[in-house]
């Protein structure tokens, strides 16, 4: 699990970040890109960043933390196709269960 | 008998500056109400988390009281945390680096923490199923 803190838009490390996602999915890797405080920013659907579409196509698993999307008035329909809200829990289920998990 | 899940992190946010700590918390939070025991090493800015003389303070220009403001003191919320995780048969470990602490003169803590050195990240970790680093930069 790769947790992206960060907006893509203030932070250009974020689409390394990214493209790490991306190489880990080609590598053969279980995935799951978890955008949490800023790093929500990209999934509404009007946000435009070439980067993060690329993970949508590749079919990276994203979640958005649904507190963080709440607190920046980002409501469920107004996220792209392909990212879904979730709680933070996740990121504790994957901790328990042993999962690989980096914070950017 | 299933063995009890361990978990560990690193944070060196001081508060009320960064929305990192405010999911960092969030996220222990999560933990001990599921009364798994919690590893925190906090470091640089992160000593001051749990300081005891942080002060609650009216706030003059939205003309609020003390009590109108309510404001919110993390070494309150480490106090409540390690109450919630004790009452789910969980525990925290919390360690504040001795080196940042004495730099930055966090002298005093609020009980349930102990002073150590970045090698008690190192036992920590071990120690612990997983370990999450949650970074400045």
């Amino acid at each position: 699990m790769l947790i992206s803190s960060r907006d893509p838009f203030e932070c250009r490390e974020t689409e390394n970040l990214y493209r790490l996602a991306v190489n880990l999915k080609n590598s053969g890797h279980a995935v799951t890109l978890f955008l949490v405080q800023n790093g929500v920013i990209p999934a509404r659907k009007s946000a435009s960043n070439r980067e993060f579409a690329g993970l949508i196509r590749q079919g990276i698993h994203i979640e958005v933390d649904d507190f963080s999307a709440k607190e920046r008035s980002i409501s469920e329909s107004e996220l792209k196709k392909g990212v879904n809200l979730a709680p933070l829990d996740n990121i504790i289920d994957c901790l328990a269960k042993g999962t690989k998990t980096m914070w950017h | 008998m299933n063995k009890k899940t361990t978990l560990a992190f690193a944070i060196m946010d001081p508060p009320f500056e960064s929305a990192r700590s405010t999911t960092f918390f969030r996220l222990l939070s999560i933990a001990a109400s599921r009364g798994y025991d919690i590893n925190v090493f906090a470091y640089e800015g992160g000593v001051h988390l749990p300081f005891n003389n942080q002060k609650a303070h009216a706030n003059g220009v939205h003309g609020t009281t003390l009590e109108e403001e309510n404001h919110p003191l993390p070494k309150e919320w480490i106090s409540e945390l390690m109450n919630v995780a004790k009452q789910n048969d969980g525990h925290i470990e919390w360690v504040n680096c001795g080196l940042c602490a004495d730099e930055r003169g966090i002298d005093e803590t609020v009980s349930g923490v102990r002073r150590g050195s970045p090698a008690d990240f190192w036992k920590l970790a071990s120690t612990s199923d997983n370990s999450l680093v949650i970074g400045t930069r």
